[in-house]
């Protein structure tokens, strides 16, 4: 596959599954001001995927729609982390996986702003703003989760504990990001590692969480290797496009 | 500080004469008590209405079949979130808590529109719930633009206009349907068979058999009346379904030079059974809402535990 | 009203749309402390770009006056019509008053 179309669909892919991970708790927030924030932040992700698919059904350039791309590829054929296929077990492990993210989406999207690709540029610049409202938001959460009530902080330190070994995919390289950072065109993973580190060190310091220890190398979703999860999520996703084939919706 | 010592008769005399000349009653003037409970009861089911509503589409927001109407529905179930907010404030302001609001809902003791306790089943749904439910809940909310308690106008007026883009992803939606398969033909067809009696038993009871109707309509709570609004709407939607290429059930013509729609018997009975919580998803509706409220206990408290002030500043 | 479990503060929220323009008051919102009130009220009134700016208010500092204060509230004021420009009677072509 084209490594530049593969650089696309990691990008977009992790967006596309988180936001709908946060689409499956609309009108299930923990009050009403949240799920409206929750859903802010879905539109947000959905909408920075979508253009992302577009130019990548362009790139592609078979006569197929961003939308083929979204539900005409299977399991393996998807290259999003494990961590945003994750479920949502409560609000905690909801949080967490969002923080993780939102620190991940902020610092990669301002590597990317640097990008030679015109295109991924302006994507980036645009989505930039979005993601980083969603990090001070979901570091203000970390916050009254760890340094809250002792409920909020241990099933903060649980959805942590399960949740951290899938941090560690987002920063390994696939072959697509080795040449697409080559050619000026993608972003150095250990310069966002980096800075990503020191926001996550800050922001559990404040919320009295830990880091755990070790260093448990789990996931390959950029080589289509994931969790049971994701076919799942495509299953529920792609229902009409598949039982309907005909159909244009 | 001073105050007019007024004695009740001269109070109520005082706000007869205010709803007479269309001034806005406002949540620190005197209002009667009837006329207090009467609105928390009207607003507060308005506003479980748009909560409660949120569901019957987010049964098919991950199945939305593109990335574009799969934003569009997010969209819009999160414009009725914000309508509910809008309006449990307005009720707030007449002396109700939304605790006690949502107390009330979850005790079954306040009610919501009953339409929302129908299911969704197929995709057409998403179209026929923003084309019919909406239109029908945009036809009695114009009206209500001009009901005489001023935060629930207010909330009214801004509702309304976000309302706009409802119907029409929803009329939308069945159009590209009806150009569609013949199975999403099929579908939408069947989505307004199902959906077009709840759609006109949004407009409550014949005015005749309305319990709250006449003191409403003296108070200037509902500016028109139940039969009215419906017959409204009625020949609204027949030639819009007719556009569509669609047949609505069991309408006739009642004058063939104006071109005015009756549409046949409802069927009381059934509303009723619906309203009474033997609908097909009443019992699964509020189940839905009380343990979305129950899973949140924990998170509303750290939030409320947590003192953010002298983190961020 | 149940401290230990409810569903925050009431606030006041007042948005700009166009900088420049006064700040108006659009409704109110839940939230636990002054990070959330901000940004609730931003999810719920922005939701379609309409601001340019934003303002949080607790809802019990807020003091008003009621509708049967009003009347000596406000009436003394207006009596005073010669603060308004329009008392003035000036000749005709005077420019740019
Ligand atoms: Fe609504
Ligand atoms: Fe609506």
């Amino acid at each position: 596959m084209d490594f530049k179309l593969k650089y696309y669909l990691q990008i977009a892919d992790n967006a596309l599954i988180l936001s709908h991970r946060l689409g499956e708790v609309v009108s299930r927030g923990p009050y009403l001001e949240e799920d409206i924030a929750n859903t802010n932040v879905a539109l947000d992700l959905i909408g920075m995927a979508e253009s992302i698919y577009e130019q990548a059904a362009l790139l592609e350039d078979k006569g197929r729609t961003g939308d083929d791309l979204v539900y005409r590829r299977a399991e393996h054929q998807y290259f999003n982390a494990n961590l945003v296929e994750q479920p949502n077990k409560d609000f905690a492990y909801i949080l967490v996986r969002q923080f993780l993210m939102d620190a991940f989406h902020v610092y990669f999207l301002t590597e990317l702003t640097k990008s030679k690709d015109e295109f991924l540029a302006a994507v980036a610049i645009k989505s930039l703003k979005e993601v980083t409202y969603h990090l001070r938001r979901s570091s203000e959460w970390m916050i009254r989760l760890g340094d809250g009530t002792a409920e909020a902080s241990e099933r903060t330190k649980i959805a942590i504990r399960n949740l951290w070994k899938f941090k560690f995919e987002l920063f390994t390289e696939s072959e697509a990001d080795l040449i697409m950072k080559e050619r000026g065109e993608g972003v150095d993973l250990k310069v966002v590692e980096k800075m990503w580190r020191q926001k996550v060190r800050e922001i559990f310091f404040i919320a009295q969480l830990e880091i755990p220890e070790g260093e448990f190398i789990v996931g390959q979703g950029k080589s289509g290797n994931h969790t049971e999860y994701l076919g799942k999520i495509l299953a529920e996703m792609q229902f009409l496009p598949t039982h309907y084939p005909d159909a244009v919706w | 500080m001073l105050t007019k010592e007024l004695s009740e008769d001269q109070l109520l005399a005082e706000f007869d004469l205010k709803i007479a000349s269309d001034i806005k009653i406002e949540p620190r003037d005197w209002m009667p008590e009837e006329y207090r409970n009467q609105l928390i009861r009207q607003i507060s089911q308005h506003a479980h209405s748009e909560i409660i509503g949120m569901q019957p589409e987010g049964n098919w927001l991950n199945r939305a079949p593109s990335l574009r109407s799969k934003k569009i529905l997010m969209a819009k179930i999160q414009d009725e979130a914000g309508h509910g907010l809008y309006l449990y404030s307005a009720a707030e302001t007449l002396g109700i808590s939304r605790e006690q609001m949502i107390a009330a809902l979850h005790a079954g003791k306040a009610k919501y529109a009953s339409v929302f306790n129908y299911p969704s089943l197929n995709w057409a749904d998403m179209g026929a719930i923003g084309w019919l439910v909406d239109g029908a809940a945009i036809t009695n909310q114009v009206s209500l633009q001009r009901t005489s308690y001023g935060p629930y106008a207010r909330a009214m007026v801004r509702i309304c206009k976000e309302e706009s883009f409802h119907q029409r992803q929803g009329y939308e939606i069945m159009w590209r349907m009806m150009q569609g398969t013949e199975d999403q033909k099929r579908m939408a067809q069947d989505a307004l068979n199902r959906w077009w009696y709840p759609a006109l038993m949004m407009f409550g009871p014949h005015d005749a058999d309305s319990a709250h109707s006449s003191k409403s309509m003296k108070w200037k709570i509902k500016r028109e009346s139940n039969d009215h609004l419906r017959a409204k709407f009625v020949n609204k939607s027949i030639p819009q379904a007719e556009l569509l290429g669609l047949k609505v059930p069991d309408v006739k013509l009642i004058d063939e030079a104006s071109g005015i729609y009756e549409h046949t018997a409802i069927n009381w009975e059934e509303f009723w059974t619906v309203v009474n919580g033997n609908g097909p998803c009443n019992k699964q509706r509020i189940e839905h809402h009380i343990k979305a409220h129950e899973d949140g206990e924990w998170v509303r408290k750290t939030a409320i535990a947590a003192d953010l002030k002298h983190h961020t500043n | 009203m149940n401290k230990e479990d409810n569903q925050g503060q009431l606030w006041e929220v007042f948005l700009q749309t166009k900088p420049g323009m006064a700040f108006k008051h659009v409704g109110s919102v839940h939230a636990f402390d002054k990070e959330l009130a901000v940004q609730n009220a931003r999810d719920l009134y922005t939701r379609r770009g309409e601001g340019t700016g934003l303002w949080v208010v607790s809802s019990e500092e807020i003091v008003a006056v009621t509708i049967n204060e009003a009347e000596y509230f406000f009436e003394p004021i207006d009596k005073k019509i010669y603060r308004h420009p329009t008392f003035y009677n000036l000749p005709e072509g005077v420019k740019n008053m």
